[in-house]
């Protein structure tokens, strides 16, 4: 092997792709956007239209009730609600979204109590719709205050206590630390997106080097010099591989920055203090182990190499850019798949998984951005995704060698 | 010195079955000297320039450039080529300065020695003035120059020209067919083909037609003109490949 040689075509590729508005979309810009993108973008906008909703008036209609004045007014006496007039049709309001939720009362609601005879309050929202969602929580909260009341005024005129019914208290305390909770949210998705973008950034170079030297009528040109074809495909090689490493490497780098920077805001530096309430809840955490980040490093290294060869391949095997892309760009969804799987929940972890290219590192990536470490399927699935890879590379040197494919007519 | 010794060259195609390319075609052409490879469109040319320049591996039978064995030593027989075609292109997004670089390192040459040669090939073909312009800005005649450029960095023993003045206005092609009679000048070995009869009358000391795949005749005008009792090259051609050609157009 010349390594002068794969040196120079390295070097002209790269200089090369640096040129094309294309690659340095794929290789720089997209990953220095998506990480901030979702970190902020998507993280601050969930965060204020869920404030919003809180904050905004529960517009709400009562079924029945004409012989409960005394809940009814209950209910108009809350802030947080606005009772309008019921219309003909409740739940297609509901359903329009003219009103969140509805209260149907039994008929002589405000005397059953009295009474003490059971009676059954109906709610009626809009399942799936978050606004509807929040309405009906907040209707629950007022009816079990309501109750509440009702049964500690019924307990005082029988001169007991209210402890009667409360014999004790129960108290939730969070013992993950912001890391775990950070790694936990955003984990499954940071490693999806690492992952995604180690893919798309070998594309565009790999379509270039391949297919788009064909058409171009370079790759004659480039075959006629007395490199060997083995220097010849590893420098290239090397070029995909840059690409998608250098889309990995700036996602990380932009993602530990937004961070770093999300993390001073929320200390008190620019967000409204209902985000950094939210926020400081452990709500919307974005703490992540630094460590894991290393981690992640390492293993999507073998992905890269994996990805870069495979797409290499395939797209060497095109007549043109066009016959690529149409060959490439369904591979998205074998990458996406798996990496979606990694998200759901019960998807853990096991021997079988670990050697599943792709669903593997995804499953790792999460667990290590918490802060947890299985050395043992860590090895597993370093171990397994390099010989894939390594496999993957000798197909693309065997390919690069074969007429029937660099000539294809 | 170039020896092809029946070199055949065989295509598998799923819908056509077997196509023999190249079949059996054996010719030699000595340093200083021009050898013209006339053929229609099809016929085998570029298949055999390629088996020559290793691009392509041959079937059966092989051949010497320069010395060197193209089945068994490729890597050498690049080194002592130097093949333009109308199909070999530039890398658009580098300089023709950078173009003709890249090549001279592929083929060992250190940067001192590029530089130089590039100083000396661009005042040969005028090339000052648009050496460190992107080649996706050059004009044809500017790309061709700078493809001979390529071609000659590592100073070849051979040159191998696949149709060169393919799609080349009448100054390109008479720049390219000066380039060539300087180059058997210099003492290479030059293999030309075409299917341009008068471009094969200016330039070739010896000529080969090759048709399906077949060398059906070869020799140096002189001769071909005794044994086909023409004078014209385009009428030797005809007869040379049976008529065939023309009878299939009618």
């Amino acid at each position: 092997m010349n390594w002068s040689n794969i040196f120079t075509v390295y070097r002209k590729e790269l200089r090369d792709s640096l040129r094309d508005r294309r690659t340095l979309i794929s290789m720089i810009v997209v990953p220095t956007l998506v990480m901030p993108m979702i970190m902020f973008g998507v993280g601050t906008v969930m965060t204020k239209v869920i404030t919003k909703a809180q904050a905004e008036t529960v517009t709400i209609a009562v079924i029945g009730g004409t012989d409960s004045p005394a809940v009814v007014a209950a209910l108009r006496a809350e802030a947080k609600f606005q009772v309008v007039k019921t219309p003909a049709d409740v739940s297609r309001a509901i359903g329009d979204k003219m009103l969140r939720a509805a209260v149907e009362l039994p008929a002589g609601f405000d005397a059953a109590l009295a009474e003490g005879r059971p009676a059954t309050v109906r709610l009626l929202y809009y399942e799936g719709e978050l606004k509807s969602g929040m309405g009906v929580g907040a209707l629950e909260g007022f009816f079990r205050d309501y109750r509440g009341k009702l049964v500690e005024r019924r307990l005082a005129e029988r001169g007991l206590s209210a402890d009667l019914i409360k014999p004790f208290e129960v108290q939730k305390r969070n013992v993950a630390p912001p890391e775990k909770v950070g790694g936990n949210l955003l984990g499954g998705i940071v490693a999806y997106s690492i992952i995604l973008l180690c893919f798309t950034g070998a594309m565009y170079p790999a379509l270039d080097l391949t297919a788009g030297e064909k058409e171009r009528g370079t790759m004659e040109t480039l075959l006629c010099c007395p490199a060997s074809r083995s220097a010849i495909v590893f420098g290239k090689f090397f070029m995909v591989l840059t690409g998608s490493l250098g889309a990995m490497i700036l996602a990380l780098c932009s993602m530990a920055l937004s961070a770093m920077v999300g993390g001073a805001m929320v200390a008190g530096h620019g967000l409204a203090p209902a985000v950094r309430h939210t926020q400081q809840a452990g709500g919307l955490a974005l703490a992540i182990d630094p460590l894991g980040i290393l981690g992640v490093l390492a293993l999507v290294l073998p992905v890269a190499v994996l990805f870069s060869a495979v797409i290499f391949t395939v797209a060497l095997f095109a007549k043109n850019q066009k016959e690529a892309q149409s060959y490439v760009t369904p591979m998205i969804f074998l990458i996406i798949v798996p990496a979606m799987m990694s998200m759901l929940p019960g998807v853990e972890l096991n021997t079988k998984l670990a050697l599943v290219p792709v669903l593997n590192v995804s499953l790792v990536c999460k667990e290590m951005l918490s802060g947890v470490w299985h050395w043992s399927y860590l090895a597993l699935i370093f171990g397994s995704t390099a010989v894939y890879a390594g496999a993957a590379l000798a197909v693309a040197v065997a390919m690069f060698k074969r007429e029937s494919v660099l000539f294809r007519a | 010195m170039i020896e092809a010794r029946h070199l055949t060259k065989v295509f598998r195609d799923k819908k056509r079955g077997e196509i023999r390319a190249v079949d059996d075609v054996s010719f030699r052409c000595a340093p200083g000297r021009i050898y013209g490879l006339l053929g229609a469109n099809g016929a085998g040319k570029t298949t055999t320039l390629r088996l020559l320049a290793t691009l392509l591996q041959p079937t059966s039978g092989t051949a010497v450039v320069a010395g060197c064995d193209v089945c068994a030593q490729p890597d050498q027989v690049r080194a002592q080529v130097g093949f333009l075609a109308a199909s070999t292109a530039l890398y658009g997004r580098l300089t023709a300065r950078e173009m003709i670089a890249y090549f001279g390192e592929l083929n060992g040459l250190a940067r001192p020695e590029i530089a130089a040669r590039t100083q000396r090939l661009a005042g040969e073909l005028a090339m000052h003035e648009f050496l460190d312009r992107r080649c996706e800005k050059l004009s044809t005649g500017m790309k061709q120059k700078t493809s001979i450029a390529r071609t000659l960095i590592h100073d070849p023993a051979v040159m191998i020209f696949d149709e060169p003045t393919l799609g080349l206005d009448v100054m390109a092609a008479r720049a390219i067919v000066r380039f060539v009679r300087a180059c058997r000048d210099r003492g290479k070995t030059v293999i030309y083909s075409t299917h341009v009869m008068s471009e094969a009358e200016k330039l070739c000391d010896t000529v080969g037609i090759i048709h399906n795949g077949r060398l059906v005749t070869e020799g140096a005008l002189d001769e071909l003109r005794a044994r086909f009792r023409e004078r014209d090259l385009e009428e030797i051609f005809v007869r040379a490949v049976g008529g065939e050609l023309e009878t299939g157009l009618r």
